[in-house]
């Protein structure tokens, strides 16, 4: 189903911030919509925005309050999304990820695998069988949330979150999967290690993917993984 | 790195001892939420402000974030001014007792030591011109949590044998005028909120209470996230679809206990949101102790912008 038009709610979410509400529930469709507010908006605010934060049915726009007052801000966003119409997503990029999946760097595998009635390697064949859309960037520099995951994968975060979580691990939480750009605490089920720059690539300023991309995982071996400088060490012995 | 490589063998002032966190910071980094990358920056900016101002630098010049003193210490290797703002953390020159809110000369020789918060809880510490930092995003903000910032670009607090140089060498001599300088917060204190749409969502009880019941600020707080503990505040929503978090948000988890966040918040997250703490509250919140008792007064969006634009026509 394609929609001509959707229905655009701006809210108040503090002194200098608007959240610009476009959809109430989760679809790959709302990329094309959310880019296109996105495009939009930060070609109306331009300089008098001092930051855009786009996620899965929203954007937030905050906006500098020496230049507009809020009513004024709130005016600019109906001129810039009236008639809005949803950018072609055929025009995100597809990322090609090499994954090394293993016990020792994707601690979880066994787990999911069990929970969906497969084996490691099914699971594995499963994980990189599809084009994961990117829905939203947040929580680290370069981590992009993405989804969505066939429902027999979908695990809840774990009870406890690791208190270390490997640069590069690639993991599961419900209905999403995503990439730990750097060292951090975090609770997904980890199936495996990449070694993708994604923190490397936001401290430029260029993230690796963006909102609408489409990201394909590949499974390599330890010594494809090894070849490419891959760090290989296992998860629970992390310092 | 050859940046860092030549600060390291400049003259400067060289930390002695450590204490539990000193950080670099500046104004924050903006226009990188989109990337995941957080705000960062001084979290009482209005004292940073005037640290910088007392010295006439840029006002959005590096300096530095020291939270609670604890016993972190500096000798200098050639003579500067430097300027002290917020928290009074009992800083000593010397074993002289230094009142914050006003410039100082550091001889070489002179220790410099901040021992423990007596009122407040960040002290900010300004150079002549700004600190020399390496500039990420736009920013010299330290986020630890990012590994972002600070002198060995890994968002580390400042550690023992660490040098600081900056990068001017005549600051201006002036005085905050009497009765503007920033103040302490007390218990009791107001900190105004702007609602935010989900308010709607929580029940008439936990509306009463969020406004009408003072909060203890608990000491699971940092720059992250404050937590305020009082009456569990309840409503139709235990989550959300992740979306944009603003400075300030007072996000309610199930556990019905509001956090507030803060400078180096994740850019989105998903629970239900009171509203947004105002930058002055901000400011105010992030000078806190544990146990300090704040209310949440409710403020509309045109007047909290009306109050801090006044707040900044008093460094023009």
């Amino acid at each position: 189903m394609k929609l001509n038009s959707i229905e655009i709610r701006i809210e108040t979410t503090a002194m200098d911030a608007l959240m610009v509400r476009l959809f109430d529930a989760i679809d790959e469709a709302n990329m094309a919509w959310v880019i296109a507010a996105d495009q939009a908006l930060r070609k109306a605010f331009d300089a008098a925005l001092i930051d855009l934060v786009p996620s899965y049915t929203t954007l937030l726009v905050h906006y500098d309050c020496q230049q507009l007052t809020h009513s004024e801000a709130i005016q600019l966003i109906h001129k810039a999304l009236s008639g809005l119409t949803p950018v072609d997503t055929q025009a995100g990029e597809l990322h090609d990820i090499p994954v090394w999946y293993d016990e020792s760097v994707g601690p979880e595998l066994p787990l999911v695998a069990k929970r969906a009635g497969l084996s490691v390697k099914e699971l594995i064949e499963q994980h990189c069988n599809h084009d994961y859309c990117v829905f939203a960037l947040g929580f680290a520099p370069g981590y992009g949330f993405m989804g969505l995951v066939d429902e027999a994968l979908a695990t809840p975060r774990l009870k406890t979150p690791r208190r270390k979580v490997a640069a590069g691990s690639v993991g599961i939480a419900d209905r999403q999967t995503a990439i730990y750009p750097l060292l951090s605490p975090g609770g997904w089920n980890i199936l495996g290690r990449t070694n993708v720059p994604l923190f490397e690539h936001a401290k430029r300023g260029e993230p690796l993917f963006r909102p609408g991309d489409k990201v394909r995982f590949r499974a390599i071996s330890r010594a494809e993984f090894e070849a490419d400088g891959g760090d290989t060490t296992p998860m629970e012995e992390r310092p | 790195m050859s940046q860092i490589a030549t600060h390291q063998t400049q003259k400067g002032m060289v930390v002695k001892q450590a204490g539990p966190l000193a950080l670099i910071q500046d104004v924050g980094r903006f226009g990188v939420g989109h990337l995941g990358v957080t705000q960062g920056g001084a979290a009482d900016w209005i004292a940073f402000r005037w640290a910088n101002w007392l010295l006439g630098n840029a006002l959005n010049s590096a300096a530095l974030e020291i939270v609670m003193g604890g016993g972190l210490s500096f000798e200098t290797e050639h003579e500067v001014r430097l300027a002290l703002t917020g928290a009074d953390l009992d800083a000593h020159l010397d074993g002289k007792p230094l009142a914050p809110n006003v410039s100082f000369k550091l001889l070489p020789g002179q220790r410099l030591v901040f021992r423990q918060p007596r009122h407040g809880l960040r002290a900010y510490l300004a150079f002549p011109g700004g600190l020399n930092a390496p500039e990420v995003l736009g920013s010299r903000a330290c986020t630890a949590r990012e590994q972002i910032g600070g002198l060995h670009e890994d968002g580390k607090p400042l550690k023992v044998g660490d040098r600081l140089t900056w990068k001017g060498t005549a600051p201006a001599l002036r005085r905050i005028p009497e009765g503007q300088g920033p103040l302490m917060p007390t218990s009791g204190c107001r900190l105004p909120i702007v609602l935010g749409s989900q308010i709607a969502s929580f029940n008439g009880r936990a509306l009463f209470q969020a406004f009408n019941h003072p909060w203890k600020v608990d000491n699971r707080a940092d720059r992250m996230g404050v937590r305020l503990t009082g009456p569990a505040l309840h409503g139709s929503l235990t989550g959300i679809i992740s979306e944009g978090i603003p400075l300030g948000a007072v996000q309610v988890p199930p556990d019905g206990q509001p956090i507030v966040l803060m400078n180096d918040r994740q850019t989105i997250g998903g629970y239900p949101r009171l509203g947004a703490l105002t930058p002055m509250a901000c400011a105010t919140l992030s000078q806190c102790l544990p146990g300090t008792e704040v209310w949440l007064t409710p403020v509309s969006a045109s007047q909290a912008q009306e109050d801090y634009r006044k707040q900044l026509t008093v460094w023009c």
